[in-house]
């Protein structure tokens, strides 16, 4: 039987084979189910005697099969396998369009507050005044940093978001007798969650086509509306770090032809506070407070998606909403008519609430301008930095908030996007996003955020310079073999999706492995 | 500004570099009509004392559960999370990573997944669960969807026992679409939904313990369900029931989901909680969400990957299962560190206290003149009979510091037949001193 460092078992010795003990400060650690068993509990409950009668015969009779762990093993555990990941406090995290800025830690304290942390949903409204009033105060923010009408919280994500914009939109048409409208235009460079809400609502996608510079001509917009089209849906920044120069003419367009504007707010860390996506036209946005305003993105959620809406699309905005009523706060769960209905039980992401609240008090309307600014000057100084040895595929106008090249600089090399950011993690940096947008050939999308320092930006530079000369100097292996410095080297994700194992099996699992 | 790296200095010497003689250039390509043309109705920044000062005022408006006697449920349940829980949630590498696209620096939360996903799957006594969804409501909805892809067949019964808010998401979700066929509100758990079952039936949805605390014994329905070719649906809004109650996967269930907040998670006025779905194997390929699966690495260390992204938006843009990009990760790990220090041992323990407290509080209850029980059978939650209007006396008990259950009516307006009714929870936070409290105002008011 091997033993890690706690003189724990790694494994039952016949589990067959467990990665090792790794070293003293790059540890792994086994699994929950290798390590923990029946017997043990970090909790202290006395076990009470229950009368089964008013269980209705359904006291249960399959067997939990959940170890259990005292709190010194848990700490350990969760410590160790922590110390896998990597993060924004651990280092520059420059994924494009995830906007992955610094976390204020004042934001987790307020979160805490038994005041907000320990009030329940169905709480009578007059017992959470508080609440609301912090519902209230962040519509508040979000409408005036937008010059909208009203804005929906209670979508728990981006995506859930854009199907809460996109079903108010088809509320309004089938209000007005325009149901008949069943397709939705989106560019080829737009997130995947845009083509997938419209499907998901019954709509057909209708393909745009971005021009030579990155972006959308009105002209090709208008040759694709027609009296079908419901929408556009539309990334502003979008994903191609480029600002919609003929936006306002595109949002006009749209209008004259009877259909909405939904714009994928998710780029709206480039331009809060100084450019207000209302005064651009847009009729719904969603906001992610996860990446604009700073709420953790936790190891992939949770997410809170808020979206802001036009007048001609508030009143079919979904429940619940807060409405004041004098010095009183109302919690508005049921309409009749114009509301397309509940996206969720409850209010939305309360917690998300008041850690983006917290941060847009922090810096108020000056500090987010100057966020805003500071995240477009970093994007471009990475450019005008790099832009000799790698090739940016659109050069038309200055980026906003990220950055993105395509993969001709490696032609020849023999070495792939893939392999750049893998080389990237072995100097110790998170990659940016990969393959993404589709719209060019082995998509680096870069975005640093505006809480990166001069000094770690020109060391990221420097290690992309490097990298990118080492690459062209045909030295191909140390990208292909990469990464080398990570806890693990490239995983098989191939074989995850052909044999997909997605719980632990204890013996029949190792046996399995074993031939 | 204190999240703000750059001196006026730093920023000069990007500018150079640039090229550009300032940042209001880099803003060429926005029409000059809408850039910095306004002044929002919003403060400067503001110190830290200063925004702590702001948050904690609203926060000091709002009565919290602890404050005194509490008995909401509902959906959303007030439990002890052990203090290691939270400590552990709030570690850098935990709290601010990103999704884990590049497996080998995400092995922390991948690896993870892969044992939250197996603690699911065996608590739910599932095959297959997935690495989380934004909360039960949304989870129940796409369920739903994925009962429609897997039978190819319209019609969805929602049974009376279920949650009104989960009802109400899933009527959401399907609007336009042919089929659904909720049930009228069974709080006397009345009703046969095998009467609504036919040929075209893709799913049956049923909560249990249901939305007025009844346990409900599903085998034969399933049985039913699947004679039919229809899929059945278990909805657990309250997970820790599952320490003493049996698992929905050995009661016939196809797809379970869940309520996760119970476990890890405080009640912070809704959300964020966390979603569970899992379902059987053979539909794993129709599941929403991410999925965390084992492989290895290139020198064969073993280790864990998302998985199945074909099934995904990014990959199948407008062909995917569903249009989710997130799941509920921190969440999902608070989860998991409180059932990893609860374990089999512990999480029996805490069911049976649970049930126990809610003996306690139904017998109190029903032993106050006027006041009638209508649970035969319950985990930690049940309903009475009132005879007033149950919102109006919740108010004025709560004007009393007392937060005595969810009238029925807030959720279900305008049907008389509800008005009456007030659901009720207990815990193991609730206290002998509690019961007492609830109780005499009670009768105070009906006296």
């Amino acid at each position: 039987m091997s033993m890690n460092t706690q003189g724990r078992p790694t494994a039952p010795a016949h589990t067959g084979s467990v990665s090792a003990s790794g070293s003293a400060l790059l540890p792994s650690e086994p699994l929950l189910f290798e390590i923990g068993d029946h017997d043990h509990s970090g909790v202290d409950l006395p076990d009470v005697e229950i009368n089964e009668d008013r269980l209705a015969g359904l006291r249960r009779k399959t067997p939990l099969d959940l170890p259990g762990l005292t709190e010194p093993e848990a700490m350990r555990h969760y410590v160790r396998l922590s110390r896998q990941n990597y993060s924004i406090d651990s280092g520059m995290y420059p994924l494009g369009s995830c906007t992955m800025k610094h976390n204020p830690r004042l934001n987790e304290k307020m979160a805490r507050l038994p005041g907000f942390a320990d009030i329940h949903p169905l709480q009578p409204v007059s017992t959470v005044q508080g609440a609301l009033g912090l519902i209230e105060q962040l519509g508040h923010w979000l409408m005036e940093l937008t010059n909208t009408a009203a804005v929906a919280m209670s979508p728990k994500a981006g995506a859930h978001g854009e199907l809460c914009g996109m079903m108010a939109i088809k509320a309004a048409h089938e209000a007005k007798g325009q149901g008949h409208r069943k397709v939705v235009l989106v560019p080829e460079s737009a997130h995947g969650t845009n083509p997938a809400t419209a499907a998901f609502l019954g709509y057909s996608v209708k393909s745009i086509d971005a021009n030579e510079n990155g972006t959308v001509d009105v002209a090709a917009v208008k040759a694709a509306l027609s009296d079908d089209v419901a929408a556009i849906m539309l990334t502003n920044p979008n994903t191609c770090g480029l600002f919609e120069s003929q936006i306002i003419e595109i949002a006009q367009a749209v209008h004259d032809a009877g259909a909405y504007f939904y714009c994928d707010g998710a780029n709206f860390n480039a331009i809060m506070g100084v450019v207000r996506p209302g005064d651009l036209g847009i009729d719904a946005m969603h906001i992610n407070l996860h990446k604009t305003f700073s709420t953790p993105h936790g190891g992939g959620g949770p997410g809170s998606g808020p979206v802001v809406l036009s007048e001609a699309l508030a009143p079919f905005a979904p429940v619940p909403f807060v409405r004041r009523n004098g010095e009183t706060l109302e919690m508005i769960e049921h309409v009749e008519g114009g509301s397309f209905g509940r996206l969720t039980a409850f209010h939305g992401q309360m917690g998300m609430y008041v850690r983006a609240l917290t941060y847009m008090l922090s810096h108020g309307k000056d500090g987010l301008a100057q966020a805003a600014r500071d995240a477009v000057l970093n994007a471009n100084y990475i450019k005008a930095r790099l832009q000799d040895l790698f090739t940016a595929p659109f050069n038309g106008q200055p980026v906003m908030h990220e950055v993105l090249f395509d993969d001709a600089f490696l032609k020849g090399t023999g070495i792939s996007t893939l392999d750049f950011a893998k080389a990237m993690i072995d100097e110790g940096f998170h990659p940016m996003t990969m393959y993404f947008p589709l719209v060019v050939h082995g998509a680096m999308l870069i975005e640093p955020t505006e809480s990166e320092s001069l000094h770690t930006l020109d060391f990221f530079i420097e290690t992309m310079r490097e990298l990118a000369t080492d690459a062209k100097a045909g030295n191909a292996e140390r990208f292909t073999a990469a990464p080398v410095r990570a806890p693990l080297r490239r995983l098989d994700e191939t074989r995850a999706a052909r044999q997909p194992r997605l719980k632990w099996q204890g013996d029949a699992q190792a046996r399995q492995a074993a031939q | 500004m204190r999240y703000l790296p750059h001196s006026p200095a730093d920023r000069a010497t990007m500018l150079a570099a640039i090229g550009a003689p300032s940042v209001d250039t880099l803003f060429s390509a926005v029409p000059a009509s809408v850039l910095g043309t306004f002044s929002p109705d919003l403060p400067d920044h503001q110190p830290e004392f200063a925004v702590e000062a702001h948050m904690r005022a609203l926060a000091s408006k709002n009565h919290a559960a602890g404050d005194g006697p509490f008995f909401i449920g509902a959906g959303a349940y007030r439990h002890h999370v052990p203090a290691s829980v939270d400590h552990l949630i709030q570690r850098s590498e935990w709290l601010t990573a990103y999704t884990p696209y590049q497996p080998e620096i995400s092995q922390g939360t991948l690896q993870m997944l892969f044992e939250f996903q197996t603690q699911v799957a065996n608590l739910l006594g599932m095959d297959v669960a997935n690495a989380s969804m934004y909360d039960g409501s949304t989870a129940t909805a796409e369920a739903v969807l994925m009962a429609r892809r897997i039978t190819k067949k319209d019609k969805v019964i929602l049974s009376g026992g279920l949650h009104p808010q989960y009802r109400d998401t899933v009527i959401t979700y399907l609007s336009g679409e042919e089929g659904l066929e909720c049930l009228s509100p069974s709080p006397e758990g009345q009703g046969d939904i095998l009467d609504h079952l036919d040929d075209n039936t893709a799913a049956i949805v049923i909560q249990t313990p249901d939305f007025y605390g009844h346990l409900r014994d599903v085998s034969k329905l399933a049985d039913a369900a699947h004679e039919k070719g229809a899929l059945l649906i278990i909805v657990v809004t309250e997970i820790v029931s599952l320490g003493l109650i049996e698992a929905p996967g050995a009661m016939g269930a196809d797809i379970v989901v869940a309520e996760g907040q119970s476990i890890g998670n405080p009640l912070t006025y809704g959300g964020p909680y966390v979603g569970l779905l899992a379902c059987r194997e053979k539909f794993v390929r129709q599941m929403p969400g991410r999925l965390c699966g084992e492989t290895v690495d290139a020198e064969g260390k073993r280790g864990f990957v998302l998985t199945l992204s074909t099934r995904e938006q990014h990959i199948r843009r407008e062909k995917a299962t569903s249009n989710i990009c997130t799941n509920s990760g921190l969440c999902a790990l608070a989860f998991s560190i409180h059932l990893s220090l609860l374990g089999e041992q512990g999480l029996t323990r805490l069911a049976k206290i649970n049930h126990a407290q809610a003996c306690k509080l139904a017998d109190a209850l029903a032993a106050v003149p006027g006041v009638q029980l209508l649970n035969k059978s319950f985990f930690n939650e049940m309903t009475v009979r009132l005879p007033v209007a149950a919102a109006p006396l919740v108010e004025k008990l709560a004007a009393k510091g007392i937060l005595a259950g969810l009238p029925v009516s807030r959720l279900e307006p305008g049907k008389d037949e509800v008005e009456n009714l007030l659901v009720l929870a207990a815990t193991e936070l609730m206290t002998d001193a509690h019961i007492e409290a609830l109780t005499s105002a009670i009768k105070g008011e009906l006296a």
